[in-house]
């Protein structure tokens, strides 16, 4: 024991509280895809099974979590390796312009979304006069999630030292071969978690995707914001994030690994 | 030190970058044309001489109600006939305000707008939508003849677009918590402290002209004959009526679907409106009403324009000559809550709905402050002031909402 | 005597990246080269031609750039007095938010990484990154129902007498909070998990009770990753939109007014010169946040 048991126990109750805190609208956004009513008044009249229906059959919303998808899957692959890059870079601590580097990685996502959505869209159309479309979006979510890979795998990076490396050259190893062999399979798991964390952040990208994304890619949250406030479509919504909520259960954990 | 001078390097080097690619780039003014003057000359730009075989796909712009195809209630869709007919795939994209329906076309990517005056000109003007042959849409001839040649559809005797319909800002209130009914745009103005924090208001610089035409009324002394045509003395009585107003409002809105919510949940008592919303939340069984009260309404009168960077243009025109045929006018004008541009709609909807909105009542249809897009020069033919603009507009509307 | 030569080729065993092997400069290179060229390219040009049209006007009936150089944008976000409001209301707001996370994750970040066994500690860790994945939108439209006349808040505080704050800044406050939670939890729990426990022992050993000990021993030692989850708090809030026009009622942040200036009144220009306002903060607060160390701590 390291604390005294009063403030423990004062932590387990605030502890406590705040998860409670955290959960209540996440109930209230269940409990509402069951609600009778459209605009979800409360107390809820009724309960029903119907928006669930309808959501199963919603093509809107499927086709919307598919684009979703492939944008998150493939902005996380880019971020990834560009990710990588960085960190297995940046290893050398005496490296000229280090602290330029990392700045310049933090930006996009240090920057608020807005900035950073104006930016690129002034960039695509008129300065490279491209169409927006699927491209945009994911060239614009690699650009934020590489930070996420990056912490990550600076951080194994430094935990793993150069001895394994070293080791490796002296015994004849090409840098590639190397890094297949030695530094790769150490960097698996900090990867994966990058890899998660840029996936989820992607995935829920709302403000930097409404400027970058063309009129006909819809990814989830584009459709989520424009079926908000629609009576028949709203409820729908609802079920939606309530199926996000809990596959988000089967996700978690992987990510919480350290 | 080193490290100073690489990074500041780099910076010069991206912004030597950039300058080159912004310079160029193809944003820019559109050569030739004077914007501004209500005489200016629009750019020139190719009408469509005939049709050509259908692309399979239209984009649409449109105000929420005007194309609907059952998503949002499935008893409701005149899109999915059209569809059928001409083998266009109809992508519909709803806008709120006009401010939102010009930036989105800019981008190119839709076909046909349904745009308001105050949209209209500003379009024209910026080469963004190209002159309309009117021969090319099939009942071209049923519509009004009073909505034909107006100056916010046409340059010189040349059709930029075709007359959807029109009708008027209402005032709307929940029949159970405001009482007495309202009669006037006072309830929203000066009377606005007995709602206190439940009034609603449309957010975009055009609401302005709503407060201006109330002024009209009740401080003729400031002489407003237009309430488009503001000089700096008048916007300023306009500003500061809207800056009382903004103490009680509750929430502006430009998501109509926003304000149906707002409206069931009790949020908003009072305020403007268009009659899609009372009906749509009449139907979600929120007890509202909405009239136009005594010192009358702004007002909108909508034109379907198409695109200069059209990519189905064949499809748009088919999609224009649809939309202004009787039977879609009619299910439009019920839905929405509004007077069909074609008066052969009436033998649809009933003679008691056209009469309800004065649909062939020319008298009528010229009381209406149309949305306009306010200019420096004044729009009330006044020689010796300069008017506000809409760029005066939009920057006192961020000052009203503080 | 030193004879400075050209090293011999290496031998013909590893003969394909011999170069990259020798050379670890050139290995850096290299490998930064496609983060920085990406980066350079899609981002810092994009940022550079922002500034640059923050620099020209708009002809505002057409809605067209026109591209002449002037200072008219800057001198307008200076002069007029509502744009002034609103940036001070927005940085306001972010910090309030930022100090709201701050004292509502440490508890929590410290029972977790010094209090709870590692089962519960796992179990903690996953319910703090559960809501991540509830999507931004839907946990804010939530909000505006329970904040609405009549919802939750309303239901619960009327056997106490207490009413809903109604939309406005009190709600946008508290959504972005909410909001924002697990991006302040994380960082201080993985900065205080790295808090060595002996510590706390050596504290109480010399005399000090559990609260002087946090105070004076912890929180200086967390205190880099309190900052780094306080960059993602103010950083989101500065530039937030969305949750304010869902909560806010009637009010306008920062974002609301750029996000105006793009979409409804057509003036990049000026929404440029607007951005400029959270970027320069920004990184203000980025130049304060690496003197305490915070970014490694991301």
């Amino acid at each position: 024991m390291i604390i005294s048991p009063r403030l423990e126990a004062v932590l387990r109750v605030l502890t406590a509280l705040v998860v409670v805190v955290v959960y209540v609208p996440l109930l209230l956004v269940m409990v509402n895809s069951f609600n009778v009513d459209r605009t979800f008044g409360w107390p809820p009249r009724g309960l029903t099974l119907h928006w669930w229906n309808v959501a199963f059959h919603s093509s809107g919303a499927r086709h919307a979590l598919l684009v979703s998808l492939e944008v998150a899957s493939l902005a996380t692959v880019v971020s990834l390796v560009l990710g990588t890059c960085a960190a297995l870079a940046l290893r050398r601590t005496r490296f000229f312009g280090r602290n330029t580097v990392s700045l310049l990685i933090i930006l996009p996502i240090a920057l608020p979304g807005i900035v950073t959505g104006i930016a690129l869209n002034n960039a695509f159309r008129t300065m490279l006069g491209l169409q927006l479309g699927f491209l945009t979006v994911v060239v614009a979510h690699a650009t934020f999630c590489i930070v996420t890979v990056f912490n990550n795998v600076q951080a194994r990076v430094q935990r793993l030292g150069t001895s394994l490396e070293q080791a490796s050259a002296d015994l004849g190893a090409g840098p590639f071969r190397t890094f297949a062999l030695v530094t790769f399979p150490n960097l698996r798991s900090a990867l994966l978690a990058g890899g998660l964390l840029s996936f989820g952040l992607s995935f829920d990208e709302i403000v930097v995707t409404t400027f970058t994304a063309g009129p006909q890619t819809q990814t989830l949250p584009i459709w989520i914001f424009q079926n908000l406030f629609r009576p028949n479509q709203a409820p729908v919504v609802n079920v939606v994030a309530a199926v996000l909520v809990l596959s988000g259960d089967t996700v978690a954990p992987s990510a919480a690994t350290p | 030190m080193t490290v100073r001078i690489r990074s500041l390097g780099a910076l010069m080097g991206v912004a030597a970058l950039a300058l080159v690619a912004g310079c160029g780039s193809q944003a820019g003014s559109t050569p030739g044309a004077t914007p501004g003057a209500g005489g200016f000359t629009p750019p020139s730009i190719p009408m469509k001489q005939s049709m050509g075989k259908m692309e399979g796909s239209v984009d649409i712009l449109a105000w929420p109600g005007y194309a609907e195809d059952g998503s949002n209630d499935p008893k409701v869709d005149w899109v999915t006939p059209f569809e059928q007919q001409t083998g266009c795939q109809a992508n519909v994209k709803y806008f709120g305000t006009s401010d939102e329906a010009v930036n989105l076309l800019k981008t190119g990517n839709y076909d046909v707008v349904s745009a308001s005056g105050d949209a209209s000109l500003r379009l024209i003007a910026a080469g963004d939508v190209a002159p309309v042959n009117t021969s090319l849409i099939k009942d071209y001839n049923q519509i009004e003849p009073f909505l034909k040649d107006k100056a916010w559809n046409s340059v010189n005797g040349q059709m930029y677009g075709v007359p959807h319909g029109w009708g008027a800002n209402l005032l709307m209130y929940r029949t159970d918590l405001v009482s007495p009914a309202p009669t006037s745009w006072g309830a929203v103005f000066d009377q606005s402290s007995s709602y206190k924090g439940k009034v609603t208001a449309y957010d975009s610089p055009i609401y302005i002209a709503d407060a201006a035409l109330y002024l009209m009324k009740t401080q003729p002394d400031l002489g407003i004959k237009n309430p488009y045509a503001l000089d700096q003395t008048q916007l300023d009585a306009a500003v500061s009526l809207l800056k009382n107003q903004r103490t009680n409002i509750s929430e502006y809105w430009s998501d109509y679907l926003k304000e149906v919510s707002a409206f069931k949940s009790g949020d908003s008592v009072i305020g403007t409106t268009w009659k899609v919303i009372q009906q749509v939340a009449a139907s979600e069984k929120a007890p509202v009403k909405a009239i136009l009260p005594s010192e009358g309404a702004t007002g909108w009168s909508d034109t379907w324009m198409v695109s200069a960077h059209a990519q189905h243009p064949n499809c748009a025109y088919a999609w224009m000559s649809y939309i202004t045929e009787p039977k879609p006018q009619s299910e439009v004008a019920q839905y929405f809550g509004e007077a069909p541009a074609n008066g052969q709609a009436c033998k649809l909807t009933g003679a008691a709905f056209c009469k309800a909105y004065h649909t062939t009542d020319q008298a009528f249809a010229n009381k209406i402050w149309y949305w306009t897009t306010p200019i420096s020069q004044c729009l009330d033919g006044r020689t010796d002031a300069t008017c506000t603009n809409y760029g005066d507009w939009t920057q006192a509307w961020t000052e009203i909402k503080g | 005597m030193a004879v400075t030569t050209t090293e011999p080729a290496a031998p013909a065993r590893s003969g394909r990246g011999s170069i990259l092997a020798r050379s670890s400069g050139l290995r850096t290179g290299l490998l930064l080269l496609p983060p920085m060229l990406w980066l350079g390219v899609a981002y810092l040009a994009a940022l550079a031609a922002l500034f640059i049209t923050s620099l020209w006007g708009q002809d505002d009936f057409t809605g067209a750039i026109v591209r002449v150089w002037t200072l008219q944008n800057y001198h307008d976000l200076v002069h007029i007095p509502v744009y002034r409001t609103i940036a001070f209301r927005t940085i306001g707001i972010a910090a309030l938010v930022t100090v709201v996370d701050a004292v509502v994750a440490f508890p929590i970040a410290l029972f977790m990484a010094k209090v709870a066994s590692p089962r519960v500690r796992r179990l903690l860790v996953i319910a703090v990154l559960m809501p991540l994945w509830a999507s931004y939108l839907v946990k804010a439209y939530a909000w505006r129902g329970m904040f609405s006349e009549g919802g939750l808040i309303d239901w619960v505080g009327k056997p106490v007498g207490l009413h809903s704050p109604g939309y406005g800044l009190v709600a946008t406050t508290i959504t972005l909070a909410y909001l924002w939670l697990p991006y302040m939890i994380l960082p201080i729990f993985a900065g205080l998990e790295r808090v060595p426990s002996s510590l706390f022992e050596a504290s109480g050993d010399l005399g000090a009770g559990a609260l002087t000990t946090i105070r004076r021993v912890v929180l200086p030692m967390a205190f880099p990753a309190i900052v780094a989850g306080s960059i993602f708090t103010f950083s989101l809030s500065l530039g937030d939109y969305i949750a304010v026009q869902i909560v806010g009622g009637a009010s306008q942040l920062l974002g609301n007014v750029v996000y105006a200036n793009v979409g409804s009144a057509n003036n990049l220009p000026f929404a440029s010169a607007l951005a400029t306002v959270p970027v320069v903060v920004m990184l203000v607060y980025l130049a304060a946040a690496r003197r305490t160390g915070a970014l490694e701590n991301l």
